[in-house]
């Protein structure tokens, strides 16, 4: 069972729709205990951060949360979501927030009055990995944590526990998917969705980790190319819209309703 | 970077997608839940629906079609016609949809967009606007006035002006539907688009006039549009979705490809 959580910040029916729509049993609550009952929660929000923390304190949901991150249980945030989870937000005057992330979240500052505020419509994210490029090159010096990939065949570095290919032209894995020869994904939630997919983005605010380490994803608008996925361990959060963005979005929920909360 | 969105318009009337022609000879088009699904899955980047009879027939937008279309497609789309009240928002918001549009209340009740705003957020907020040409310029220094009621009904409301006051309200986005393109498939209206959408912070959405696909590549770059509406020249099967995005591509207009 995913929870959504309902903290009256924004509209919850479209996530509702899309899980049903994939055959995935949810719920919308704002119950403590069923948050913490739920295999996977989900966390999304539409609207301003202070009226976003003000609801959370109140309906006394920041323990549940953060209960829920630490234990291992895979979470999903949204939008909103994504940005509260982050220790500060500059919107509303500056509104310290849940902390779940180290860095501060942003408002766009377009130098060109032709990038509009809020960011409407459709963007690309680049893949990241722990935020190194994505390889998209198989001779290129990849990365792991900052290990550089096997120059030397006789180590056995290791990459989250799985041993580093000695042979380089075999396929390497890294949280447990297939290193880039199909350059599919370098985490479980981008299965099967191309790098440089587009999803659809309406914000005015963009997080901002402060551990590069924590960008999944990035996108780029308004000068800005800002971390639009974040993600460590159970803890997956985009800017976009995955139950706005089409099949492609659809995937990516298909592929959190499979997740483990490993990576 | 973010790309331009094509956004399919479905006027509806008795539950079937029509094609009136200046408010006479209705044409049944189809079905709003499967062309609404058919488009999704052609790659349109939104979808608007406008309930076209609400108003006339004094009810609410029709909430089951927003939810059947809500259930079906999984990309936002913007519902408009019969939103009166902060409650029929609320509903139509609730049943899925994205957003919702407003067009004569918000001249004749402007408060509206800034409750509208505080409650939903801006984002939720459409305007609909319908200027049309006019020879007045001491007045109308855009030289174009806002109408309502399906064009019928002149406001003495400068478009220019019109549009900058619904941004300062909170409205999240405008569209701008010209009077004189509506119909004609002879372009869009891209001197106002423009005048408009370089004067707004928000996203300016062109409606009216769309015919062959080089008017998109036009209201884009000349109109500076973020975003534009169409309806006949895919509703006949005349154009594909794919084909005005593969035409735009071409003409270097960022777009988006993969759906």
């Amino acid at each position: 069972m995913i929870a959504i959580i309902d903290y009256k910040a924004g509209n919850l029916t479209s996530v509702r729709l899309a899980l049903e729509y994939i055959g995935v049993e949810c719920e919308i609550t704002n119950d403590p205990a069923r948050i913490l009952a739920a295999d996977r929660v989900i966390f999304p929000g539409v609207g301003a951060a202070a009226e976003a923390m003000k609801n959370l304190r109140e309906l006394q949901l920041l323990e549940p949360i953060k209960t829920v991150v630490s234990r291992g249980t895979p979470f999903l945030g949204i939008c909103l979501g994504t940005q509260v989870i982050f220790e500060y937000s500059e919107e509303d005057g500056g509104t310290p927030c849940i902390g779940l992330a180290p860095g501060t979240v942003k408002r766009f500052t377009p130098s060109n009055p032709a990038d509009k505020i809020p960011q409407m419509g459709w963007n690309a994210v680049e893949f990241r990995c722990f935020g190194e490029p994505f390889p998209r090159n198989q001779s290129a010096v990849l990365r792991c944590f900052g290990e550089p990939f096997p120059r030397n065949p006789n180590s056995v570095p290791r990459c989250f526990g799985e041993p580093l290919p000695r042979n380089q032209k075999a396929v390497p894995r890294c949280s447990g998917e297939p290193f880039p020869r199909n350059q599919s994904a370098c985490h479980p939630l981008f299965n099967g969705i191309e790098d440089g997919s587009e999803f659809y983005f309406v914000h005015s605010y963009y997080p901002s980790p402060s551990d590069a380490a924590y960008t999944m994803g990035e996108t780029e608008y308004a000068d800005a190319r800002f971390a639009s996925v974040i993600g460590k361990g159970n803890l997956f959060a985009t800017q976009f819209h995955p139950e706005r963005s089409g099949r492609i979005g659809l995937k990516l929920l298909e592929n959190f309703s499979r997740w483990d909360g490993k990576c | 970077m973010l790309t331009k969105r094509i956004i399919p318009c479905l006027d509806v009337r008795n539950k079937k997608v029509t094609k009136g022609v200046k408010f006479q000879n209705n044409i049944d088009l189809g079905d709003p839940v499967e062309m609404a699904v058919a488009y999704s899955d052609g790659g349109c980047d939104e979808l608007v629906f406008y309930d076209i009879t609400a108003s006339a027939e004094r009810r609410p937008i029709d909430i089951e079609m927003v939810r059947e279309v809500a259930k079906a497609v999984h990309i936002p789309f913007a519902v408009g016609g019969g939103i009166e009240t902060l409650d029929d928002m609320y509903r139509a918001l609730l049943a899925g949809a994205e957003k919702v549009s407003v067009n004569s209340l918000a001249v004749k009740n402007p408060a509206i967009i800034a409750e509208g705003a505080k409650v939903f957020g801006s984002q939720c907020i459409v305007l609909g606007m319908d200027p049309v040409k006019t020879g007045d310029p001491a007045k109308f220094p855009s030289g174009y006035e806002v109408t309502i009621r399906g064009f019928r009904e002149r406001t003495g409301l400068d478009a220019l002006e019109w549009a900058k006051r619904a941004e300062d309200l909170g409205v999240g986005e405008i569209v701008i539907n010209s009077v004189d393109a509506d119909g004609t498939r002879d372009g869009f209206e891209l001197r106002l688009t423009r005048m408009i959408s370089t004067s707004v912070g928000i996203p300016v959405v062109a409606s009216g006039g769309a015919g062959v696909p080089q008017h998109l590549t036009d209201v884009f770059t000349q109109g500076c549009a973020d975003a534009a509406i169409i309806a006949s020249m895919i509703h006949t099967g005349e154009y594909t979705i794919g084909q005005i995005k593969a035409e735009l591509v071409q003409a270097g207009v960022p777009i988006r490809r993969k759906w």
